[in-house]
């Protein structure tokens, strides 16, 4: 689901960023004044500008509490919730505007925090009172409050003071419209949640885990749900000048489902989310400084969907590229792992009596050709699991005791399922190629037992034992040379 | 006065959309019992005791334990919900689900303590799964996840258990982890009720059996209810269900 929000609210950046480009006249920082580039970067990171210093703290507040309030959204299921209000705001907004016909940052705070909570209201009335789902009510709310917003900002803009009130930068958002008053509130609100997440964290943990058993042991899980949802319409109406209604919802989500994708611990997601939600922020304020026409809330949106596109792909463990890194080391370990059986093989066939396998026999075993052989022979030795001198390759003590493992592996797997399975002797092998490179020691012992540590193989040839295995590692280690690297 | 019986349920009736589930339930648990609610599906086993704990709204009758309602003494009572009722990616490890369990206990704006990560400990040790305290919870078979659930509740140290199919879906070495901890609860004069959905092993599991279809149709020791009568009674009228019963009956012919 939430992955779902992601790639249309990616579009939809994308779309904005083209259209703003095109010719719709979504304002940026950089177009209040009309400076070149490199004199504007010199001007944001000296923090000269008034305006430049509003709009910095004001992303990092807003990073900062979209951040901490978006990674409970996320975990929670509420992606969509949070979309919904975010958009069920702007019908407050403007009537915050119009109580005195001027951008008070408090009339509209309490304006569109009161039209977020009234939406929610009724989507869970919907819910409660119909047969209806709770997509279809978020829908149903989201687009009508939208609607009647839109109407209302419209009708604000045909007023005499209407079009210079910059009530058209709710829309898309402008971080230099920020004014002294807007920023002051905006930190008073990111405190305010930062300090009830922290001191509720325990609740919120619990809530969101488990609601029923959290409402079983006593905890005021409706509570929690409702202080939740009343500091989530706090969280978007101080973002809502920066970033702007329509994408407001993304810096709730996106930083989060980031931080979901580097961490399993709840309390490391909540500050990698809100780590993530500044830097989004900060990089989309300095982005709307620098380049021209751009709007600051598209240019945030897309920072933060970077940050997700690189967890997405470099993230240590649920990343693609770690995944695809993993898949191809395993198969590589099989590969290696089937030259030394195959080493083990030759050995065995002439009676364990030399000491090395030369490139020649190691190819005939195999039905490779000398190159390949060579190839996967150098495999071994850049593990440390054989040594070569010249056509001859030799076990390291490691070597010897993983292809011995390997083959017990192998024929032990191969008995089992002839005698506990009862699988004919020929039909086995196969079986036994995949399952002897995933066997564990305590799967060993066990198969050892259940087979009364049995010598011999369905085919006659002995089963290596441990206890061999070690003596013989032990034996080879001058012969062999170097060890493990 | 006489000390009030851990549970007290009077003409309890539950309805989902104004359809009754539950219909004026009468019960009296008396402590140190291991109770079965055994019955057909949609017979409103688990909405017994979520309603019990104040987790369904209820349409008339009350239910009070220690002789008191439910949120006064929320803490003396522990809850196993059903496994499939959680998200297993949320992101915690085992340790963090179970100390979940003290949470009632703390209150509010007190985090857990030494003394209550040592509980989880003892607990997480019980239910032999102390080596998977750091692991995150999707990373556990289903047998674990239910032992961790278990874990969570026994953190609790509560008089009296609500236990929501524990054995479902559980390998048999689980199964019977479980059951020696709830013995071990019983022996200690502690109340649980399980709902069990399996008729053989809950004749062999529980003291009492609480039979169930929309009201009580018997509550009383194993012996003197599990007859082929009231079972017929419980589950009575389907086909698919007669076979069932029909079945269990067979398999204590040989006991007998």
């Amino acid at each position: 689901m939430s992955r779902h929000c992601r790639f249309s609210h990616l579009l939809l950046a994308l779309g904005l960023f083209v259209l703003g480009a095109g010719g719709v006249r979504a304002a940026g920082i950089g177009d209040l004044v009309e400076i070149r580039w490199a004199e504007q970067i010199g001007r944001f990171f000296t923090f000269q500008d008034a305006s430049v210093r509003y709009a910095l703290l004001g992303s990092i507040f807003l990073g900062l509490s979209c951040g901490l309030l978006g990674s409970f959204i996320v975990v929670r299921r509420m992606a969509l919730v949070g979309d919904a209000l975010s958009h069920a705001v702007l019908p407050g907004v403007a009537l915050g505007f119009l109580w005195n016909l001027s951008k008070d940052p408090l009339a509209i705070f309490i304006g569109a925090t009161v039209a977020g909570l009234l939406g929610t209201f009724f989507v869970s009335a919907i819910t409660r009172t119909t047969r209806l789902k709770e997509d279809a009510a978020l829908g149903l709310v989201l687009a009508s409050f939208f609607a009647a917003g839109l109407c209302l900002v419209s009708m604000i803009q045909r007023l005499p003071t209407g079009n210079k009130s910059g009530i058209d930068k709710f829309l898309f958002g402008q971080a230099a419209a920020l004014g002294a008053d807007d920023v002051r509130l905006m930190g008073i609100v990111t405190g305010v949640i930062a300090v009830l997440i922290v001191a509720f964290y325990k609740e919120l943990q619990a809530t969101s885990f488990d609601p029923a058993f959290a409402k079983a042991s006593g905890l005021p899980a409706g509570w929690v749900h409702h202080g939740l949802m009343l500091l989530l319409a706090a969280a978007v109406v101080i973002a809502l000048q920066a970033v702007g209604v329509v994408l407001v919802s993304a810096m709730l989500i996106t930083p989060a489902a980031a931080a979901y994708l580097l961490t399993d611990r709840l309390h490391r997601l909540v500050f990698l989310a809100a780590l993530f939600g500044v830097l989004a922020g900060v990089s989309g304020a300095f982005l709307s400084f620098v380049g021209p026409s751009l709007p600051t809330g598209p240019l945030m949106v897309l920072g933060a969907s970077a940050v997700f596109g690189m967890a997405f792909l470099f993230g240590p463990r649920h990343g693609v590229l770690a995944r695809w890194w993993r898949r191809r080391s395993g198969a590589a370990r099989t590969r290696r792992e089937n030259t030394l059986k195959s080493m083990f093989h030759v050995w065995e066939a002439g009676g364990f009596r030399t000491e090395g396998v030369t490139l020649t026999e190691l190819a005939e075993r195999r039905r490779e050709t000398l190159e390949d052989v060579q190839r996967l022979g150098t495999g071994l030795i850049r593990h440390g699991l054989a040594t070569q001198s010249g056509d001859v390759f030799y076990f390291t003590p490691a070597g010897k005791l993983r292809a011995a493992e390997i083959v017990r592996n192998h024929r032990l797997w191969e008995l089992y399922l002839t005698n506990s399975a009862n699988i004919a002797p020929d039909h086995v092998h196969e079986d036994a190629e995949k399952i002897e490179h995933v066997l564990g020691e305590s799967v060993v012992r066990a198969l050892e037992r259940r087979l009364d540590y049995a010598r011999v193989d369905p085919h006659g040839r002995s089963i290596p034992t441990p206890r061999e295995i070690h003596r013989d590692a032990g034996l080879t280690d001058e012969s062999s040379g170097e060890g493990r690297r | 006065m006489s000390t009030p019986v851990p549970l007290e349920i009077h003409d309890l009736t539950v309805a989902y959309h104004r359809k009754p589930v539950l219909w004026g339930v009468d019960l009296n648990v008396t402590s140190g019992q291991l109770i079965g609610i055994v019955g057909p599906n949609g017979a409103g086993k688990s909405t017994l005791i979520k309603a019990c704990m104040g987790l369904l709204p209820v349409q008339s009758g009350w239910v009070k334990f220690f002789g008191r309602p439910f949120s006064e003494v929320a803490t003396r009572v522990g809850y196993v919900p059903q496994r499939e009722s959680v998200d297993w990616d949320f992101p915690v490890n085992v340790m963090d689900v179970v100390l979940m369990g003290r949470y009632g206990r703390l209150g509010l704006l007190r985090r857990p303590g030494r003394a209550d990560r040592e509980v989880a400990r003892s607990c997480l040790e019980k239910v032999q799964l102390l080596p998977y305290a750091n692991r995150q919870i999707a990373n556990l078979s289903g047998g674990q996840q239910q032992r961790v659930f278990l874990a969570r509740a026994l953190a609790q140290e509560a008089e009296l258990y609500f236990m929501d199919e524990p054995f479902a879906g559980v390998d048999a070495a689980t199964e019977s982890a479980i059951i020696a901890v709830l013995r071990e609860l019983r022996d200690q004069g502690r109340t649980i009720l399980v709902v069990h959905h399996d008729l053989p092993t809950a004749r062999q599991y529980f003291d009492r059996l609480l039979l169930l279809n929309m009201n009580v149709v018997a509550f009383g020791p194993t012996a003197e209810v599990y007859t082929a009568e009231l079972l017929q009674k419980t589950y009575g009228g389907r086909l698919t269900i007669l076979s069932e019963v029909a079945q269990a009956l067979g398999a204590q012919e040989p006991a007998k």
